[in-house]
């Protein structure tokens, strides 16, 4: 089932499906699949912020990244099965 | 070849270890500046081979992608590309990617190659990779890539042996030109041929996330690693200071027994002397500071923070980067208004540099030191806190909130539609490696010398100029600053600043304050020893001050000092920086606005209630 990076549970293994733009152009949809939100990643949320759990922590590849829920919105995913 | 000297330029993604591989080839044969035209640094070396040549190396700032989204990922293109006025093109390219990190690395090394410049793949941090049982199939590598690949180790003395051997050695032939469609499904395929890794994640940074990322422990941690920061910037650098004090005021008493009393002297020692140690005063406090923010940075622990402070930060109007500026402006704004750069968002980085002079700064500290000595009585609160100490606390967390207010108004006033992202990468926890943090702390330390010392030295002597000149003639009744242009201009001040509540010995004291905040209290003591009827002396200033000042006049001088933008450096760095007079222009005025009322309040409002 496609749902969004954003509300994927902790420490659960998930797969990048897609990243959306939000805008046209989207440059931070474009930075997102440079960093390697590309179809097929493994990916999972590692920590929520303090405050309001955001921004989140995500492991996409060998690399963390700290992405905003907005950003994260972006980015959608299917878990592992 | 020409005659000049071979270009190298290393490129890759940020935190891939580019620097300490920089580090590590050229030693302390580095010059860093400014790119022409940006604020984005320069840092050039040179490299001697083992053949004997000497080789110029760029160390170009790290880019996640040639499509670039930041001044610094700019530079990095249009060097690359033989775009950038005054940069030759690089005659050889070194890629360095991170060994533990390649899934990420391999795809900028991919853009990189279709360059078409000659290039060789340094795999860094092979050591680290090896730990984590990754196996690189280097020579397969090779083949698949085109491109020679080496094998380096930025913290091992030798680690970069291979990588000489290859820069020293016949070009390597152009790669070909060609880049794959799919960057990533190139990535994958490479990997799949050379590259094993048992684990995505290494153990240790798994652990320690666990706790340095949590909601609570994460936090707690933060602000115990804060805690002791400023503990031991404080109490460690306090005798150094002092010796350095002690030896300025003794090298001045020399300098005046020997020297002949007339002009050069006073010149000498009271306008250049006392102001380079003035300067010179703060470097302890400065140094321990950026120690500590280097060997956070090293480790990693710095993106970890700017994580658990984001949304804070996001709420007031700035970013989880500006915790970084931010925390180095409690030494000094300048150094902290320069870290701003790595914002690379540009509103972000102009709401942090705005509001950085509101910090408490260490040359605050004397001022507050002397009002509150003679103003706030010492007494026990509570069983266990000092009224001194908290009120000392009190004015740090008044420039903290005054900060995140201002933040948040201007983020009210440029409301604009526009995402700003955060997208921050948090890179593996390394221990920090002695010879990178020296040399980061030696070139944080020179550019700051360069920087502050020159405005200050100038304005020191301006304004001993202007405080000795003209002199008065002998049957003048008054003391002599009284006569001169800086006694005149303190008088008429007076009525500016006789709404909140400064005598006019306080504004003679606030002109020589511009060029440092500290200097104040000597000028106070001047004022008042040359003007006192019997023979005050400095050190008398303190029960002086409390006997003839109010209660209103002394709280209005320290509110003045949390808001007043009374260091001259400082703007000059936020010129500097923003390249915009127009900035250095609203940073002025709003700091005056914010200071004036501020003190107005408490001076009318201590004044009804005394």
């Amino acid at each position: 089932m496609e749902q969004r990076l954003r509300d994927l549970p902790l420490r659960i293994d998930a797969i990048v499906e897609r990243v959306e733009d939000a805008t046209v152009p989207d440059p931070i949809a474009d930075r997102l699949r440079d960093l390697g939100f590309v179809s097929g990643e493994p990916v999972r949320l590692v920590a929520r912020g303090p405050l309001g759990g955001d921004p989140l922590v995500v492991q996409i590849g060998y690399t963390r990244f700290a992405l905003r829920r907005a950003e994260a919105a972006r980015v959608f995913v299917r878990m592992a099965a | 070849m020409s005659a000049l000297a071979m270009q190298v330029a290393l490129v890759g993604n940020p935190n891939c270890g580019k620097t300490a591989l920089f580090n590590r080839l050229t030693g302390s044969r580095q010059k860093v500046a400014n790119y022409a035209g940006v604020t984005v640094e320069r840092k050039a070396g040179v490299v001697r081979t083992p053949s004997g040549r000497s080789v110029q190396l760029l160390d170009l700032p790290g880019a996640y992608s040639l499509a670039a989204t930041s001044p610094d990922e700019a530079i990095t293109r249009d060097i690359c590309l033989g775009q950038m006025a005054g940069e030759a093109r690089p005659d050889l390219l070194v890629c360095v990617a991170d060994a533990t990190n390649l899934r990420l690395h391999l795809r900028f090394v991919l853009e990189v190659r279709a360059l078409g410049l000659p290039m060789v793949l340094a795999l860094n941090m092979c050591d680290a990779a090896a730990k984590r049982g990754i196996v690189i199939d280097r020579a397969r590598l090779e083949r698949e890539l085109g491109v020679p690949v080496v094998e380096t180790i930025a913290v091992r003395a030798d680690g970069a042996a291979a990588l000489l051997r290859q820069i020293d050695g016949p070009l390597p032939p152009l790669p070909a030109a060609t880049a794959p469609a799919d960057l990533h499904a190139e990535v994958r395929r490479l990997l799949a041929l050379a590259v094993t890794v048992p684990r995505r994640t290494g153990e240790v940074d798994d652990a320690l996330d666990r706790w340095a990322l949590h909601p609570v422990f994460g936090l707690a941690l933060l602000a115990v690693v804060m805690f002791l920061i400023f503990q031991a910037v404080f109490s460690w650098s306090a005798p150094l200071q002092d010796g350095i004090d002690a030896g300025v005021t003794a090298l001045a008493d020399y300098l005046k027994s020997v020297l002949p009393d007339n002009t050069l002297r006073s010149l000498l020692v009271d306008g250049m002397l006392v102001g380079t140690g003035s300067v010179v005063v703060f470097l302890p406090q400065i140094l321990l500071l950026f120690l500590f923010i280097l060997v956070l940075e090293e480790s990693g622990y710095l993106p970890r923070a700017a994580f658990l402070l984001d949304r804070l930060m996001v709420g007031a109007g700035l970013t989880g980067r500006s915790f970084i500026p931010l925390l180095s402006s409690f030494a000094c704004a300048v150094p902290g208004i320069m870290a701003a750069r790595t914002i690379q968002d540009p509103r972000d980085r102009l709401a942090t540099i705005l509001v950085a002079p509101l910090m408490t700064c260490s040359a605050r500290l004397p001022v507050y030191a002397l009002l509150i000595g003679a103003f706030i009585p010492e007494q026990t609160i509570a069983g266990i806190f000092n009224l001194q100490g908290l009120v000392l606390f009190a004015l740090y967390v008044a420039g903290i909130v005054s900060a995140l207010l201002v933040a948040y108004a201007m983020k009210l006033i440029r409301s604009d539609s526009i995402e700003h992202a955060l997208l921050l990468e948090l890179p593996s926890y390394r221990v920090p490696h002695v010879t990178d943090v020296m040399i980061g702390l030696w070139e944080r330390a020179s550019v700051f010398l360069k920087r502050v010392g020159g405005i200050i030295l100038t304005l020191t002597v301006l304004l001993w100029f202007l405080s000795t000149y003209p002199t008065a003639p002998a049957d003048f009744a008054g003391p002599a600053i009284d006569y001169s242009y800086a006694g005149r201009i303190g008088k008429a001040l007076e009525a500016v600043f006789a709404p909140i509540g400064f005598n006019w010995q306080i504004c003679i004291a606030l002109i020589p304050g511009l060029a440092a905040r500290e200097v104040a209290v000597s000028s106070l003591a001047t004022v008042y020893a040359v003007s006192a009827t019997g023979d005050a002396a400095a050190g008398q200033l303190l029960p002086l001050i409390a006997a003839q000042w109010s209660l209103a006049t002394a709280l209005s001088l320290i509110v003045w000092y949390v808001f007043a933008p009374q260091c001259v450096s400082t703007l000059a760095v936020i010129r500097r920086e923003t390249r915009s007079w127009k900035i250095v222009g609203i940073a002025t005025f709003y700091l005056f606005a914010l200071a004036y009322g501020a003190s107005f309040l408490t001076f009318r409002i201590v004044s009804a209630l005394t």
